[in-house]
């Protein structure tokens, strides 16, 4: 322990100290001087009776152990060809995402409270916040919210808050993901609003039952395009003019990649768009990408934090955070949102993916999504004891199919075989495609072919 | 060291001006016409215009855009309550394992190897923090914050107890008022005390049987510890309420002291602060909170438990063949994340406390306090409050944004300025543990030279960043939050 680069070293390889603590021994007795202390242990202020002096029973290990530890823990995850969707979608990551988002300039940085050190980032956001704004047709996107649910969850904050003196109902479809709808039941709790649900018609919504259920009490209803059950919702507009002639807002969750293709949430009437990224991640067991756009009306209620331009001296065009009067840390209680630490780096992420495929690539990507989806609900059709689609509607990514097997045994004989889809009902089961499992339809239609 | 951030500039060829890297959009675009969709028109839209680089480009734009920002691998980010300490490589590439990424969806019994990861490091979190259980689903602090408040809620009533209000210090992160109010509970501030701590008469005067809980950090914002928590807590507890515990501090007291051995009932970890799991310019981050005994049942769900071996002799097989599944709690106060939260961060976090270990974990908390003291020894400001912990907050003679900036332009990241406002142009301070003397001395150094330079150059700083000083004023004013709003200027 005494002095020395060398027992330093010895000290950090046998694990006694902190890896990441650069001090040697001199230091620390030489900064231990300058403070004027005897040792580390003077440097607490903490009365004795609740100093802690027992072991967490943590054993330090090296790099290179922790690594085949973890490998070999996640390696007992079984090797499943995964047909999953429901709100989480697995799409192919671009080498670029993942190396240029890696540079730890971007990675290991903070909140970008000082502008002039952090103009990459903020301009890396402002063009995120920009392609959302051209994705959605409305004026404001935020830079990220943690998931499609949390950001719908603000959503419905920010409808209980613009309309504040009347009403306490959000309207929400019947076939929701879990998810989504106990994310939101709980950011309301604080609210005096409830949630309700109105009736889909063979998976889009049923807009006479809407109709019946909305009323002046009605704060928001959300709709998604596409819906959890994959199917392409048909009366956006009339939706959107339902909800104005109530005063409620229109809430639609999608994601960038259907948004690309299918009808502009602006052109339809919707006041918020919510969402999740859908790109840029892979399938990290839900880690996600909260999407939070919506009308310059209601800026200033805005969750989350907001990049904008401005002027440095040199009269360049040049980004900072803006508008943080609206943010927990000036405005404490009155906030908008308590959100703070955010999802920024997987907004870049995002960013550079979207920019990586280019309109082309996008759209391409989202018709893809069409096709692929008839393609398997075609072939799963074709399966004796299998009917798909279930719904007759355009689909996107995803299809439900009926089994005349017991939903839930089906897919544990498929998991089985080596694969996952969703048991969503008695007899209902939904397969998600995108370009990381379409090689695999083949295999996919064999395996349901030997378990239906 | 002469510090100097890359500034990339280029002409502006229709004003002849100068900006810096052009957006990508005035890079390349295009737009694309949506007609050939493969269904009917009325459900489609007309088109889109984005970005198009050719990857060169793309990877030239935003390796440009890196070299203008700033991260701790650049140098020294003493921001203080944000724990901005060196983030180890080799976490990165254990969170990137193909076998990492499954879908949330996935069956219990195929992704066991993910459970047992949660399972143990929500174990290792809790003996950490001295709880009982944990939950990894909340997405960053403020969610956890939000989470554990819920539970205090739904706790509240479960037994028959109507309570309206949550004592939080003046002192606090802003996000504890938010989530507080986010929960439904009216919020009633609580004045420090000469010294800096909670002033316990105040505390006494400020609870009732409307109090749910009292939000709390410890060592507060000003890094002092709060000596009379065991006072504290029995003046919440004998009032009904519960303690929560502000874990954004909990770097200063890693194998030192446990919040459950405080008193703490319910408390959030910050991960990304904690465990240097990177923050990512802002995030993702991720805020497990833990719980004692008695709140287990209100966690969200799901939760993961060890199946009980069917052998319990034989502990060798037990172990070998340890299986987990998921549950529900029995009063879940449901979900805050739409899945189980942040797993990549989750990875990262059980990788950086296995390298560290028990005394890895003691010798963090000891060189960041000694880090803190140390720094505050060697520059020249009033630090009205002490003894300090992890951190500390310097008083500056002048405007402590002018000499954060200014500070800059000597290769560092200034402190957390302006906050808390018990000090007067506060610079709130925090090295952490992973700077060394030698970089503990340059920003000293940089603390002083802000300090003693002229008021033009102060005022006028910073010159050696990617961009001068920016009016945050003006664009607060006229918002222009998107390259679409560019277009009609």
């Amino acid at each position: 322990m005494e002095g020395g680069s060398v027992s330093s070293d010895e000290h950090r390889e046998n694990g006694r100290g902190s890896p990441f603590a650069p001090h040697t021994a001199a230091e620390t007795t030489a900064m231990l001087d300058a403070v004027g202390v005897e040792s580390e242990d003077h440097l607490f202020d903490i009365p004795e009776e609740i100093e802690f002096d027992g072991s967490f029973d943590i054993e330090p290990r090296s790099e290179r152990a922790i690594r085949e530890e973890i490998a070999s823990m996640l390696g007992r995850n079984e090797d499943l060809v995964e047909f999953l969707g429901r709100g989480h979608y697995d799409h192919y990551v671009p080498s670029a995402v993942d190396h240029l988002a890696d540079r730890s300039e971007f990675l290991t940085s903070y909140t970008q409270y000082q502008p002039e050190v952090a103009q990459g980032f903020l301009q890396a956001l402002f063009e995120y916040q920009s392609m959302l704004v051209e994705l959605t047709g409305l004026e404001v996107a935020n830079c990220s919210m943690y998931d499609a649910a949390t950001a719908l969850g603000e959503a419905a904050t920010l409808a209980v808050r613009v309309r504040a003196t009347s009403g306490d109902r959000v309207l929400v479809p019947e076939q929701l993901h879990d998810g989504r709808r106990a994310v939101l039941d709980s950011y309301l709790a604080g609210t005096d609003a409830i949630v309700e649900t109105y009736p889909m018609d063979d998976g889009i919504v049923d807009r006479d039952a809407l109709a019946d259920a909305i009323d002046e009490d009605c704060v928001m209803v959300y709709t998604e395009n596409p819906t959890v059950r994959g199917t392409i919702e048909e009366g956006l507009g009339a939706i959107g003019e339902l909800t104005d002639d109530h005063d409620a807002l229109f809430c639609l969750g999608s994601d960038p990649v259907a948004l690309s293709l299918l009808e502009e949430p602006a052109s339809v009437g919707a006041d918020v768009v919510i969402g999740d990224a859908a790109l840029g991640l892979g399938a990290a067991d839900g880690m996600g990408l909260g999407l939070f756009a919506t009308r310059e009306a209601f800026l200033r209620q805005v969750p989350g934090r907001l990049v904008g331009t401005g002027e440095d001296s040199e009269e360049r065009r040049a980004y900072t955070l803006t508008l943080q009067t609206r943010e927990q840390h000036i405005r404490r209680e009155r906030a908008t949102s308590n959100i703070c630490t955010n999802q920024a780096w997987v907004a870049l992420r995002a960013a550079m993916h979207v920019a990586w495929l280019g309109p082309d690539g996008l759209t391409d990507l989202a018709k893809e999504s069409v096709t692929r989806a008839n393609e398997v609900a075609e072939r799963l059709d074709a399966i004796d004891g299998v009917t798909a689609p279930v719904h007759d509607r355009h689909h996107f990514r995803e299809v439900v199919a009926r089994t005349d097997r017991e939903a839930s045994a089906l897919k544990e004989d498929l998991e089985a075989e080596g694969y996952a889809i969703h048991a969503i009902d008695d007899h209902l089961v939904q397969v998600c495609v995108t370009e990381t499992n379409a090689d695999r339809i083949d295999d996919l239609v064999a395996a349901v072919e030997a378990v239906a | 060291m002469k510090f100097n951030q890359a500034r990339w500039t280029r002409e502006t060829p229709e004003e002849g001006g100068e900006v810096y890297e052009p957006l990508l959009v005035e890079k390349s675009s295009r737009a694309v016409e949506t007609d050939d969709a493969p269904l009917p028109d009325d459900l489609t839209r007309d088109g889109i215009e984005l970005p198009d680089p050719a990857e060169p480009e793309l990877a030239r734009h935003y390796t440009r855009l890196s070299q203008m920002n700033y991260g701790v691998e650049n140098g020294p980010f003493p921001l203080g309550s944000c724990t901005m300490k060196y983030n180890p490589s080799f976490t990165e590439d254990v969170a990137a394992l193909p076998e990492a990424a499954t879908h949330p969806d996935r069956s219990t019994d195929s992704v066991q190897g993910n459970l047992e990861l949660r399972h143990k490091l929500a174990d290792s979190l809790a003996r950490i923090g001295g709880m009982d259980a944990v939950t990894l689903q909340p997405p960053a602090g403020a969610a956890g914050e939000f989470t554990g408040i819920l539970i205090a809620k739904a706790y509240h009533e479960q037994n028959g107890n109507d309570r309206n209000e949550i004592v939080v210090p003046e002192s606090a992160h802003g996000t504890n008022f938010a989530s507080a109010a986010l929960a439904g509970y009216e919020v009633v501030s609580l004045p420090s005390a000469d010294d800096g701590r909670v002033d316990v008469d105040a505390l006494r005067a400020a609870v009732s049987d409307d109090t749910a809980a009292l939000m709390l950090t410890n060592p507060n914002t000003l890094g002092l510890f709060e000596r009379d928590i065991e006072e504290i807590a029995d003046i919440v507890h004998d009032a009904g309420g519960l303690l929560y515990y502000d874990g954004a501090n909990l770097n200063a007291l890693l194998g030192r002291a446990r919040p459950g051995d405080m008193g703490f009932d319910v408390m959030h970890y910050n991960v990304h602060k904690t465990f240097a799991t990177p923050h990512g310019g802002g995030g993702p981050g991720a805020g497990p909170v833990g719980v004692v005994e008695e709140l287990a049942p209100y966690l969200p769900t799901p939760q993961v438990s060890e199946i009980d071996s069917d052998e319990p002799d034989d502990e060798e097989a037990a172990s070998d063949d340890a299986s987990y599944e998921r549950f529900e709690p029995e009063h879940s106060i449901g979900k805050v994340h739409g899945f189980a939260g942040n797993w990549l961060v989750l990875v990262k976090t059980y990788a950086y406390i296995a390298r560290l270990g028990d005394p890895g974990l003691r010798d963090t908390s000891a060189k960041a306090v000694l880090n803190a003291n140390y720094l505050a020894s060697q520059i020249d400001y009033d630090i009205p409050f002490e003894p300090f912990h992890h951190e500390f907050v310097a008083s500056a003679d002048r405007d402590a944004a002018d000499v954060a900036k200014r500070m800059l332009d000597y290769g560092v990241h200034p402190p957390t300025t302006k906050w808390p406002e018990i000090v007067d142009e506060a610079l709130m301070t925090e090295p952490t543990e992973s700077e060394s003397r030698a970089a503990l001395d340059h920003l000293a150094r940089a603390f002083d030279r802000a300090a003693a330079d002229d008021d033009v150059t102060l005022e006028t700083a910073p010159e050696r960043t990617a961009a001068r000083r920016i009016d945050q004023a003006s664009a607060a004013r006229n918002p222009r939050l998107s390259w679409h709003a560019l277009d009609d200027e």
